[in-house]
């Protein structure tokens, strides 16, 4: 039976009492927990090796979905998958979040993990994500460098080199999370609360391209909540390549967002991927070829190559990098495709 | 016996009680209710946790292994090394190069090196953390090309093995004249493919728990294992213990599949570090070390050439197999074997020529899964003929008719086969899948693919040589009415419990739950050699029903003459003994045991089992051979998406020669799960590593097999040919139904969308290189000298072919 | 060895039980080894797999990945507590009759599955059977039979 080391735990009963037992602690010394589902299998094989396990689960009030009308949807930080994916209101305004948090793992793992968990999850790597001896038998890499966790300050990538892609000085791990592009392509936007009080700014600024720490926030910053605008006739879709129904993080996955008039006109729209890089990529450069136009055929598909241009696929999942960068096009043509009315 | 029991029971189904019938297992009830007792649910008063440190390089010496620091821990009870387990021990004597932990080097990533016992496991694994392994590293082998050629640093085995440097088996025959044959041939065709290694993956990690008693000096096993016998053995060996002295209980197996068939390192582990503590060891793998322990399906490269006539008879087939074996033996000396034997069981060959050779790489040692060597040549051959057939503007399953085996014929390389339903299988299944409206017929990216197949039940030769039965059963009968068997068979899910207990119930006139088993257990049980080449049902059963004859038999006496009866007219059945033509004259079953056990005593009897002698005589002739070989013929129908590749199997319907369905839905459950493991051969396992020799992802995630999702519908037809050398006709039904799924679904793939595939798994990017002209798999095998082939005439009956 | 220990009280199978555990112990590790409670098996330990699942208050998770101290307070239910007193759950009736268990190591997690299923949409659609056990791995049966049995307990549960 593979078993989790010994941590001490703590379950803090509000935000700003987790925020303080976070405070102050480098990365990886304390973590936060909510559903542990990323956190506790990395735990058993060693990848993380708090000394504290903050747990989430214990405050109240994190957990609901709340409709504020012209003000958009509220989602709380620590709603689980499952809820999101079976709202009503989610299925029916925000098609893409409904599909791709609930295409995540399994059923159960779903009732788990949370919408905030699935955000901030650790970005995965097929030489990363491996029991301990076998990363010892590979002589370790960066993100990873011994049987200690997240890399002391003074190692760098050159002591320890990316075994995907060594020499750039950072790490490539593979961003893996569906609810993401969902969220960005419905132009979400994240409520943080650390020491230094609370701040609301989109979601996709809170990402930064990196595979070791990929949040642009401080370690004891929580997310509280993510608001949705208000439906607005956006219509959207997310698609999801992996190679089996069930379990299989995104090989590469797009969520698509537009919005057309009733004569033909997008007026609106947004191409956000997953699994393609060490954090969302957001093709808002392809999408400027079709806002303002009567969509055909034809610029679907060039706009999807564009979009697929932009992504970064490394060697470090299942699939190959050039099939997924190629399906990263494929896709968002179909996805397009489906959402609007081609002349 | 040396020969299968005659029986005196009437052809027609309906006359059986039990038999033929889809009753529910008798081990069903436990398994809905948690009371299965798998090997890690074994917990004995002062039981340590026992953990094995293994290897982190590929292929090295070890230069230092210090384990003070472990041995000094709190709450480590022992430490040991290879100095404490130094007996080399193989599952085949022909292979005999393991020891239970390395000895000066190791040869794969994850081999152990040295073994703790503890108070938990947690304080097992930081001991193993604490142990210092220095290694002075060699040049590692991963490929078959690598293996072929001189090794770099020093062999892998530098003391064994058949051929030069890595080669560790040898196989070269040939059977009648393949040249002067090929000579004379219309059309000439020569293919090359890869069949991907792939692993078992059970869902039940292996466990093993091991109770030394110093009184009786005596060494207790309980384990996840399908060979309980041959554990026995080679435990006794590797400890070197008296095997009176060691007793082997085969636990509920949560899935084998050919993967606990070994004797295991952390098996012989356990029981010494409880001949060293005095305390019960449980050692339980976790999922990454059941990769490490792998013995699953060698990769193999495989090379075929087929000389037809105009009409499309086959002439001549010339066949090379490379097969990677991974560091150690294992069942490699037959799997060698096994990748050329039963090319001839489905298809006339009146000249063959085989030449096989394992390598040794470093990598976990592979060994038997469901199939065990002819899945691979399986898939070469299916798709190899219907290119031939395509190429001579034949119908693919025309030229297979003109060629199939008959019935009670021999082959080329002296297998013996009795009863054959492979045109029986190929017309059922062709009907009921509409192959003829479908076949390149059906819309762009959807296809059908044809295959068909055979398996022996049971291999002819035991692993180890000896002359005596291969299975035997004794039965006792009990004054409550009830009767209890007793036999070595190890339950590994595919249903033997329910085979022992339906064949003892049927000649007893009883139901199987009235049945009491008592099995795999060696103090307690008679032999039987295991779960493996799907044996059980066929040499069990015919012990178990010569046991039960013999049993019965004093039982029917008694009330016969108890009852005025003549002898020919008193039957056991519906739990009751009584006149045939008079019913009501007769007793309920209980009361006829008591009167047979007031008049003769104790009622029980033995039954034993040996196969028949196999006709051929050359080396290699022990591998191929059985009793009888069962039958499929499988359609695949996929659905193909171009731009992307992605292939969907929408059905699979698959008609398979059982023989006799003693129990028809536990013969479709296993159509179904041989199904399920065939695609996930063909779509995406993969046993793959590094040039370093790390495994890619020893995980149930990297490692895919397919969810319910993935699944399709599949329709299974049951054909009976009725054998006489099986218990009431019975053949198997475990493994073959997997062998015809990849080619079929490859060859599906080829008709949906015209993508052809030489290698699996086929991957949605394989299918985009196809389809843009690229060759997706090998087109050449390495150039390599066999051994001139053992020249063996052939049979009589293939001359007039 | 100095192991944080913690004691959690919860109910499992309709019982109160106390258990003083390791901290780092997960609720299936407090299950087997604490309460004796080895009917939930486990193929990966990381949820890779879903063997190990269990009802916690009315949902099945997976108890690989939930430490016992989370299960504080919570009503938990095992295969072990599936029957009725004296008889059997219409759903392990299904699947032993319909031989949707082979080996039986992925049973007890698909039975908790399927239960949570039938409690919540007694009569489900093949597809919804089909997505409610797409996370549970399978070696032996294909699922087929799987899906025929819990089809045929659908009948059979109240709603």
């Amino acid at each position: 039976m593979l078993r989790l080391p010994e941590f001490e735990y703590h379950r803090p009963e509000t935000v700003d009492e987790a925020v303080g037992l976070l405070a102050g602690q480098g990365l990886g010394a304390a973590m936060a927990v909510a559903g542990g589902t990323d956190v506790y299998p990395k735990m058993k094989r060693k990848q993380f090796r708090p000394q504290a396990v903050v747990s989430l689960a214990g405050i109240d009030g994190m957990d609901e979905i709340r409709d504020e009308g012209a003000d958009g949807l509220v989602v709380g930080a620590g709603t689980t998958l499952d809820t999101i994916a079976n709202d009503a209101t989610v299925a029916e305004r925000y098609p893409a979040i409904a599909e791709a948090v609930g295409s995540v793992a399994t059923p159960a793992i779903r009732r788990m993990g949370t919408i905030a968990g699935n955000l901030c999850q650790d970005p995965r790597c097929d030489k990363y994500d491996q029991p301990l001896e076998w990363r010892e038998s590979e002589d370790w890499c960066w993100k990873a460098p011994s049987r200690e966790g997240f890399p002391p300050e003074d190692v760098t990538e050159a002591d320890l080199p990316c075994r995907v892609a060594p020499g750039a000085g950072r790490c490539w791990a593979n961003f893996s999370s569906d609810g993401a592009p969902a969220f960005i392509a419905h132009d979400a936007e994240v409520t943080l609360v650390g020491g230094d009080g609370e701040r609301t700014i989109p979601l996709e600024d809170l990402y930064v391209d990196d595979g070791i720490n990929p949040l642009d926030k401080a370690p004891e910053e929580l997310i509280t909540q993510l608001r949705l605008p208000a439906a607005d006739g956006t219509r959207s879709t997310y698609r999801k390549l992996r190679p089996r129904a069930a379990f299989d993080f995104p090989e590469m996955g797009v969520a698509v967002a537009v919005r057309q008039a009733d004569d033909g006109t997008v007026e609106h729209a947004r191409i956000v991927y997953t699994g393609v890089g060490s954090c969302p990529k957001v093709a808002d450069e392809a999408v400027e070829g079709l806002v303002g136009e009567v969509p055909t055929a034809d610029l679907v598909e060039e706009v999807a190559a564009v979009a697929s241009r932009g992504t970064r696929p490394m060697d470090n999942t299942a699939y190959h990098p050039t099939y997924r960068k190629q399906m990263a096009g494929v896709y968002a043509k179909r996805a397009l495709t489906d959402l609007l009315e081609l002349a | 016996m040396s020969e299968s029991v005659q029986r005196a029971e009437p052809e027609a189904a309906e006359a059986f009680d039990v038999v033929g019938k889809s009753l529910t297992r008798v081990d069903a009830w436990d398994k809905v209710s948690g009371r299965v007792e798998y090997a890690d649910d074994v917990d004995l008063a002062r039981m340590a946790y026992g953990k094995l440190k293994r290897a982190t390089r590929a292929h090295a010496r070890i230069t230092k292994l210090d384990v003070s620091a472990a041995v000094a821990m709190d709450g480590v009870y022992e430490v040991i090394t290879g100095e404490d387990v130094p007996v080399v021990f193989g599952i085949m004597p022909a292979a005999e190069d393991e020891t239970a932990l390395a000895q000066e080097k190791v040869r794969y990533v994850g081999e152990p090196v040295a073994a703790v016992a503890a108070v938990d496991e947690t304080t097992a694994e930081a001991a193993c953390e604490a142990i210092v392994v220095e290694y002075e590293d060699l040049e590692p082998v991963t490929t078959i090309e690598q293996g072929l050629a001189d090794p770099v640093d020093e062999a892998i085995h530098p003391d064994h093995g058949q051929g030069e440097g890595n080669v560790d088996r040898l196989g070269s025959l040939e059977f009648g004249d393949v040249d002067g044959a090929m000579a004379t041939a219309a059309h000439v065709r020569e293919d090359v493919y890869f069949y991907e290694g792939n692993t078992h993956l059970p869902l039940e990690q292996h466990s093993a728990v091991a109770s030394w008693d110093p009184g009786l000096e005596k060494l207790t096993l309980w384990a996840s294992t399908q060979v309980p016998h041959y554990v026995h053995r080679q435990l006794a060996k590797a400890l070197e213990l008296p095997p009176r002295r060691v007793r082997v209980h085969a636990n509920s197996v949560g899935g084998g599949f050919g993967g606990k068939t070994d004797p295991f390192p952390h098996q012989i582990c356990a029981g010494k570090l409880s001949m060293l503590t005095g305390r019960p060891v449980k050692i339980t793998l976790n999922r990454d070390e059941v990769f490490y322990a792998h013995r699953g399906r060698h990769p193999v490269l495989m090379w075929v050439k087929t000389g037809v006539d105009e009409d499309g008879r086959i002439l001549a087939l010339d066949w090379k197999s490379f097969l990677d074996g991974g560091a150690y033996g294992s069942y490699g000396p037959a799997t060698t074997y096994y990748t050329g034997a039963l090319q001839t069981v489905t298809y006339r060959i009146p000249n063959y020529r085989f030449r096989g050779t394992r390598v040794n790489t470093n990598k976990p040692p592979c060994g038997p899964k469901r199939g065990h060597g002819t899945p691979q040549p399986r898939y070469a051959l299916e798709l190899h003929l219907t290119r031939v057939a395509e190429e001579l503007g034949m119908d693919p399953i025309e030229l297979r008719r003109k060629n199939f085996t008959g019935s009670h014929e021999l082959t080329a390389n002296w297998l013996e086969v009795t009863t054959n339903g492979v045109a029986e299988c190929t017309d059922r299944v062709l009907e009921a899948s509409d192959w003829y409206e479908k076949r390149g017929k059906l819309p762009e990216g959807k296809g059908v693919g044809f295959a068909v197949g055979s398996y022996i039940t049971g291999a002819g030769l035991p692993i180890y040589w000896n002359n005596m039965p291969h299975s035997e059963v004794q039965i006792k009968v009990d004054r409550s009415g009830g009767v209890t068997a007793f036999c070595g068979e190890a339950e590994i899910g595919q249903g033997s419990d329910m085979m022992l207990a339906t064949l003892v119930a049927e000649v007893f006139g009883l139901a199987p739950e009235d049945v009491a088993l008592e099995t795999a257990d060696t103090d307690t049980t008679p032999v039987d050699l295991g779960s493996y080449s799907s044996r059980v049902t066929l040499m069990m059963g015919n012990a178990a029903v010569e046991a039960a004859q013999k049993a019965v038999q004093p039982v029917l006496e008694a009330v016969a003459a108890e009852r005025d009866i003549p002898m020919e007219r008193v039957v056991a059945r519906n739990n009751r003994v009584y006149d045939r033509q008079d019913p009501d004259n007769g007793v309920e079953f209980a009361e006829a045991v008591k009167i047979a056990e007031a008049e003769y005593g104790m009622i029980g009897a033995v039954g034993s089992y040996t196969p028949p002698d196999h006709k051929g005589h050359y080396k290699g002739a022990g591998v191929g051979p059985t009793p009888a070989y069962s039958y499929s013929a499988c359609v695949a129908q996929v659905d193909v998406d171009p731009e992307t590749g992605h292939v969907d199997v929408e059905k699979v319907w698959m008609a398979h020669d059982v023989g006799r369905a003693i129990n028809p839905g536990l013969v479709e459950g296993q159509v179904e799960g041989s199904v399920y493991m065939g695609l996930g051969e063909v779509l995406m396992e993969a046993w793959e590593f590094s040039k370093t020799g790390q495994h890619y992802g020893p995980s149930m995630l990297d490692y895919k097999s397919p969810t319910v999702g993935e699944m399709p519908e599949v329709e299974s037809i049951v054909v009976e040919t009725v054998d006489d050398r099986g218990p009431f006709g019975a053949k198997e039904a475990g493994q073959g139904p997997l062998l015809p799924v990849p080619p079929a679904v490859t060859d599906a793939v080829w008709d949906a969308v015209g993508a052809e595939l030489y290698e699996t798994p086929i991957t949605p990017r394989k299918v985009l290189a196809a389809l843009a002209g690229r060759h997706v798999g090998p087109t050449e095998v390495p150039d390599y000298a066999f051994p001139e082939p053992d020249h063996v005439d052939v049979p009589e009956n293939v001359e007039g072919w | 060895m100095g192991h944080s220990v913690t004691t959690v009280n919860f109910s499992v199978n309709g019982e109160e039980r106390h258990v003083t555990v390791p901290l780092n112990k997960t609720l299936l590790e407090v299950l087997r080894e604490d309460l004796d409670l080895t009917g939930t098996t486990h193929g990966c330990e990381v949820g890779e797999c879903s063997a190990c699942t269990v009802i916690v208050d009315g949902r099945p998770e997976l108890s690989c990945l939930k430490l016992g101290v989370e299960a504080e307070g919570c009503e938990v239910e095992t295969v072990e507590g599936l029957a009725e007193p004296g008889d059997l759950h219409p759903l392990q009736r299904a699947f032993a009759e319909h031989g949707a268990a082979q080996c039986g190591y992925c049973t007890p997690g698909m039975l908790m599955e399927a239960k949570h299923l039938l409690d919540t949409n007694p009569y489900p659609a093949p597809d919804e059977i089909e997505d409610a056990i797409v996370g549970n791995i399978c070696r032996c049966t294909g699922y087929t039979r799987i899906l025929s049995a819990i089809d045929d307990a659908a009948g059979r549960v109240s709603p």
